[in-house]
């Protein structure tokens, strides 16, 4: 049994885009604030911190999730992948980024990490998804520039429905 | 905001976890998921002095058929039940509503069973244990104990289950009804459902109606009718009998007009499915 109590810092060792990292944390600390603050990987944004706006999503063993609805502590032994994963190490963006960028999709780009997460879970599941199907995944993320079609637009171009 | 400081407790298996709440009791919280707990924490609504985190746990993580039973584990996340291959054959129903739980992104970490014990009354889950009579196995130092949907939760985010009490699965009767349909009305797809419509055809004539979001649990009842303006009126019936919830998003009138324009599309929607 594995038990961190309140005032206590534990290690936590995980894999951070393919490369083995560890650092300490408190109990009640979010992945989010883990990700950002303890490992310095500041390209996950934080919103709204209730997991309704999902620009905190991250891949957890390879599926999305909220890194604000997920504790530091959970992520022991497992593998995180955040946006700055996506473009290659000479800065060469993905195709999936490189068409947000080609259909003006970010606008002030503050949702985006968190849309380009969900669907790099999604469309490694489902990689010729219909407008609708992109539409129900964009449902759970909010654009306050309110500029979803372009980000429709761009996903489906990065899917050869365009 | 962040929550306050608590233990986290990661227990190896289920005797460890049951053994941990009959220690603590209230003042640990059970955590899964956490779609909805951790919210709840993040706004201070909750401040539990531990944590134990059953999201590890194997022996919770399966869904198994038996005695015309459906049972999944405390920590199937909702995708995971979403894409068993048997869904729509064994649980049409719940085929039809669980795209509706949350979002894609939620799903995969949210459970079946953290959704039924968080209780919400316009969550779909609970509603959809409640239409097909389902059930609740709760576990304890004093043995399991089996409620039925009807008498698990009782009001808004209020359950029978004892503090002590481990929720370790619920179980879904196989369908033998095909006509089903699930409709429900929000202000964007995912979010909590202002008021949620399912229908189940039981016979020419005799169908089961379901409704969450009017009350503080989900109501399920059965009808004879037939035609647009019968199943009208039952529904008008039904929503001066529950009055309706009243809060930011919908008044109680408008939840009842809701539900007397949405039971016969919902209805006609099961009838069109393949018997």
């Amino acid at each position: 049994m594995r038990r961190v109590n309140r005032d206590q810092r534990t290690r936590i060792n995980l894999t951070l885009n393919g490369r083995a990292v560890s650092a300490d944390t408190e109990p009640r600390m979010l992945l989010s604030d883990f990700l950002r603050h303890a490992l310095g990987a500041t390209g996950t944004h934080v919103g709204c911190e209730h997991g309704v706006c999902g620009c905190c999503t991250v891949l957890i063993d390879g599926t999305a999730g909220r890194s604000c609805l997920t504790l530091a502590v959970q992520v022991e032994g497992r593998a995180v992948r955040t946006v700055e994963s996506l473009a290659s190490a000479d800065g060469k963006l993905n195709a999936l980024q490189q068409a947000f960028q080609n259909n003006h999709a970010l606008q002030c780009g503050f949702c985006t990490p968190g849309i380009l997460m969900s669907f790099t879970d999604y469309l490694a599941k489902n990689p010729k998804p219909s407008e609708a199907e992109i539409c129900e995944v964009l449902s759970g993320h909010l654009c306050r520039c309110t500029g979803y079609a372009g980000i429709v637009a761009a996903i489906k171009e990065a899917t050869g429905s365009k | 905001m962040k929550p306050r400081p608590f233990d986290y407790v990661c227990p190896d298996n289920v005797d460890e976890a049951v053994a941990l709440l009959a220690a603590h009791g209230d003042a640990a919280r059970v955590l899964a998921g956490g779609q909805s707990l951790m919210a709840i924490l993040n706004f201070r609504l909750a401040e539990p002095e531990m944590l134990i985190d059953v999201s590890r746990l194997a022996e919770l993580d399966t869904i198994r058929e038996g005695d015309g039973k459906i049972e999944v584990g405390a920590s199937v996340t909702q995708n995971k039940f979403l894409a068993w291959p048997a869904l729509a054959t064994k649980l049409p129903l719940l085929a039809k509503m669980l795209p509706f739980v949350g979002h894609f992104q939620t799903r995969n970490r949210g459970t079946v069973c953290g959704s039924i014990a968080h209780a919400d009354p316009s969550s779909e889950l609970p509603l959809a244990l409640a239409m097909l009579g389902g059930e609740v196995v709760l576990r304890s130092k004093k043995g399991t104990r089996v409620l039925a949907a009807k008498d698990f939760q009782l009001d808004m985010l209020t359950t029978a289950r004892e503090s002590e009490e481990l929720i370790t699965a619920v179980r879904f009767p196989v369908q033998s009804e095909k006509q089903v349909a699930f409709r429900e009305v929000a202000r964007r797809h995912g979010d909590f459902a202002i008021i949620a419509i399912a229908v189940v055809v039981e016979e020419k004539n005799k169908f089961r109606l379901g409704v969450g979001g009017m009350t503080g649990r989900p109501t399920v009842r059965q009808f004879n009718a037939t035609g647009d303006a019968a199943i009208r009126d039952a529904a008008v019936a039904l929503g001066v009998e529950l009055e309706g919830l009243e809060d930011m998003h919908a008044s109680a009138a408008m939840r009842r007009d809701l539900l007397r324009n949405l039971a016969p599309v919902v209805v006609n929607e099961a009838l069109q499915c393949a018997a």
